[in-house]
């Protein structure tokens, strides 16, 4: 047993350190630390520069443009991204639908899609939610009808991120109602640009612009986008649900935003000294800080683990990483709030390119984001499987209950 | 990076496990309690005949030189079966005392003894008014030409009740809350002066209040610098915190796994409770405080032995933070789960959460641990 990196990992991470140091462009870096949200031309610009070092989609296989490292040098690759303040590679092409499709897809897909989703010629969503079928997925109620060589589309998905910048959204829909519910559903790609899709924005309650309502009417994909077989949607689901182990407990995530509070209440002057010498506030700092130790290791006993698993078979491992990655997410927010203090009251809103301040800030530059930061993370418990999802998936998987 | 045992180590680890699981079943370990030390003589001896007692020490001082790891394995193993040997007291604090304070000559003639099984330590350190503070030392050490002097009042002594030998920290210079000035002393049991009265603890174990009256140690029985021992306590401390996390970690996936069975089995409202999801979930978080505290237990016990005592410290007091909560949660939520039977003095899930609780109190409790780091410069670096 031994828990250090090796060498060889040691100079991995200084080779992915240096680079995203040379190549990371600031006004990017700047904009995700103090906790502003990329624009689609951010992350289109990082991942072009990842996608021409091959590191787009490292955990891809190599035929795809993938990299061959092992789950730990992937592990100390996204963390190294997540603490330098680099956007998060869009998951819904990278980690989502790209591996379905290398797994299960059709050759003709593989060869259309999989390259444009590495070099993000394509934004991909998600149309999974719906209005009534939220945790319970299974009961989605958006049909596929076959009509000559189309699927013929008709429903509405909800929640879907950043469909607004989308051309492409994979789909599960209904393909029969006859059987149990689980086993009449379909993985279907369909063009955002064909008649009958309308999206439309949902305001969040950090006051952004992040998820949209996305409606189907008469919709029509041709026949060969459906992915895999017919009616075994669930399992490309499921697969896809269970498949994002590496990285999801944003431990690099938490880090740069613990450094940041550090940092902010050194400098923040709160009543009579800087809010870093209140001792309450340093004990709920090592707190978390102790949380976040722990996760990062437990994180590298999964993956540690992983190659003694059957490849491809989710890790109920993960429910844990997520539970804690986001319950401590989430309480890295709280602590911001601790930090800004009174000046987390003023709203503004940012404007329409989501680029920068309308107008010179009310109160400390840094304090604007802090409450809707704080709004904006309660989602991490709830998307991706909610945290009770994940504890009903622990009992079930783990315990045997 | 990996988390793989070597095979000596797979084959210690299964050559205890498989020892407990003959010989250290609940009723046995009622019978071993019911004795007059508490504890069982002949697994004692067992122990020494696995290497258990000498795998800590260097070779050449007679041990198997393990480190570490080793002592994680064997600790795991006992908080499982809830051990009541004195392991702890005789090997990682006594032990461990000797094995990094002692010179040549006191690692030869003590190490091959304890190591066999044949003598048993015990570290006289706490007092009545220390508190967590490992530096509160009020006892005093008096020099007498060459000689020392030692008098005060030593309490929670681990197994001092049986102990053949102990080892005393007293004062020899400095305020009774300085950090220096603090020696360690080798001192036979039955010397004159030494006075203990034995008890029975809440979690099942032993200990002693030791009253030290003018009793002599002759120069050789000094252990290290008579003025500079504090940070040797430090450490071996914090090499006890790293045992005792695996003790912790042992005794909570025993609770799991007591509990998860329980659910499987127990019915009520003609259904196995475990279907019931306000129960579920809680089973579901215990897991989740049972991988957080496996983490930490590994990262103390790859820093224990580090040599950068700031590192060190904020790493074992990290890792003393997240095994006391987690202690703390799976302790109460197993005895919850089982209901009454959980109340009762007769099944183990009672005296797992008794031996847990007293495990976040020792060496620091978990909001000790967390105020100290609180003062450090933080885990992210």
């Amino acid at each position: 047993m031994d828990l250090r990196f090796t060498d060889e990992e040691l100079a991995f991470r200084e080779e992915v350190r240096a680079f995203v140091k040379a190549n990371l462009p600031d006004s990017i870096r700047q904009k995700i630390i103090e906790g502003r949200h990329p624009g689609k031309d951010d992350l289109v610009t990082w991942t072009r520069i990842l996608h021409k070092k091959g590191w787009s989609v490292p955990h891809w296989p190599v035929q795809w443009g993938g990299t061959g490292w092992s789950p730990v040098q992937l592990l100390i690759f996204n963390d190294e991204l997540q603490q330098a303040g680099a956007p998060e590679s869009l998951a819904f092409g990278t980690s989502m639908v790209g591996p379905v499709i290398y797994t299960f897809g059709s050759e003709a897909q593989k060869q259309r899609f999989l390259p444009r989703i590495a070099n993000i010629e394509d934004w991909w969503c998600q149309g999974f939610s719906e209005p009534g079928a939220g945790s319970d997925l299974a009961g989605l109620k958006t049909t596929a009808k076959r009509d000559g060589g189309d699927w013929v589309i008709n429903g509405q998905k909800t929640w879907t991120t950043l469909a607004q910048y989308a051309n492409w959204i994979f789909v599960l829909a209904r393909t029969d109602s006859s059987v149990k519910k689980q086993e009449g559903i379909s993985f279907i790609l369909v063009d955002m640009k064909s008649p009958g899709v309308t999206v439309r924005p949902i305001q969040t309650v950090d006051g952004g612009h992040e998820i949209n309502e996305v409606f189907f009417d008469d919709v029509r994909a041709p026949l060969e986008n459906l992915v895999g077989e017919e009616n075994k949607g669930w399992n490309y689901a499921k697969f896809l649900l269970g498949n994002e182990r590496n990285g999801i407990a944003r431990v690099g995530i938490s880090k740069q935003r613990l450094r940041r509070i550090r940092q902010l209440a050194s400098l923040h002057t709160y009543g009579d000294k800087p809010k870093i010498e209140d001792p309450l506030f340093r004990m709920k700092l090592a707190a978390v800080e102790v949380e976040l130790k722990a996760l990062e290791m437990t994180q590298l006993r999964v993956i540690a683990g992983e190659r003694n698993r059957e490849k491809g078979k989710p890790d109920p491992a993960s429910s844990v990483l997520k539970i804690k990655g986001s319950e401590i997410q989430q309480a890295t927010s709280e602590l911001l709030m601790d930090v800004v203090g009174p000046y987390a009251l003023p709203y503004e809103t940012e404007r329409s390119d989501g680029d920068r301040w309308n107008e010179p800030p009310v109160g400390p530059d840094w304090a604007a984001t802090i409450a809707p930061t704080y709004f904006n993370l309660r989602k991490v418990s709830i998307y991706g499987g909610s945290n009770e999802i994940q504890r009903g998936i622990i009992a079930k998987a783990i315990l045997g209950l | 990076m990996n988390f793989d045992l070597s095979e000596e180590q797979q084959l210690l680890k299964d050559s205890v496990e498989r020892l407990l699981a003959d010989r250290y079943g609940f009723e046995n370990r009622k019978t071993f309690q019911k004795t007059p030390e508490g504890w069982s003589r002949d697994l004692w001896r067992q122990y020494a005949e696995l290497g258990l007692l000498g795998v800590a020490f260097a070779e050449a001082d007679g041990g198997f030189g393990g480190g570490p790891v080793e002592t994680m394995l064997i600790e795991e193993a006992f908080g499982k079966a809830l051990t009541l040997e004195p392991y702890l007291a005789t090997i990682v604090l006594g032990g461990g005392l000797i094995r990094r304070g002692g010179d040549t000559e006191q690692r030869a003639a003590l190490v091959a003894p304890v190591a066999a099984g044949e003598m048993l330590l015990a570290f006289a350190h706490a007092e009545r008014q220390s508190g967590h503070d490992l530096f509160d030392v009020g006892a005093s050490a008096r020099k007498d030409g060459a000689a020392f002097v030692l008098s005060g009042e030593k309490g929670l002594v681990l197994h001092g009740d049986v102990a053949d030998k102990l080892i005393v920290s007293a004062r020899s210079a400095g305020g009774r809350r300085d950090r220096g000035g603090i020696g360690l002393f080798l001192v036979d049991a039955g010397a004159p002066g030494v006075s203990r009265r034995g008890y029975h603890t809440q979690d099942g174990l032993r200990a002693a209040e030791i009253t030290l009256t003018d009793v002599r140690v002759e120069p050789q029985n000094v252990l290290g610098d008579p003025e500079g021992a504090y940070p040797l306590i430090e450490r071996v401390v914090d090499e006890a915190i790293a045992a005792i996390s695996a003790e912790a970690v042992g005794a909570m996936s025993e609770a799991l796994d007591m509990t998860v069975d329980y659910l499987k089995t127990r019915k009520q409202f003609g259904v196995a409770i475990g279907a019931f999801q306000a129960l579920q979930h809680r089973a579901s978080d215990m897991v989740v405080a049972l991988e957080q505290a496996r983490s930490m237990m590994m990262l103390a016990t790859m820093m224990a032995s580090d040599d950068n005592s700031a590192e060190r410290r904020k790493a074992v007091s990290a890792a003393k933070v997240q095994i006391g909560r987690s202690a703390r949660f799976i302790g109460q939520q197993s005895i919850q789960l089982h209901g009454g039977i959980g109340m009762t003095m007769e099944y183990k899930v009672s005296h797992l959460f008794k031996r847990l609780t007293m495990i976040d109190i020792a060496f620091g409790d978990a909001d000790y641990h967390l105020e100290r780091l609180s003062q450090s410069d933080g885990l992210i670096g």
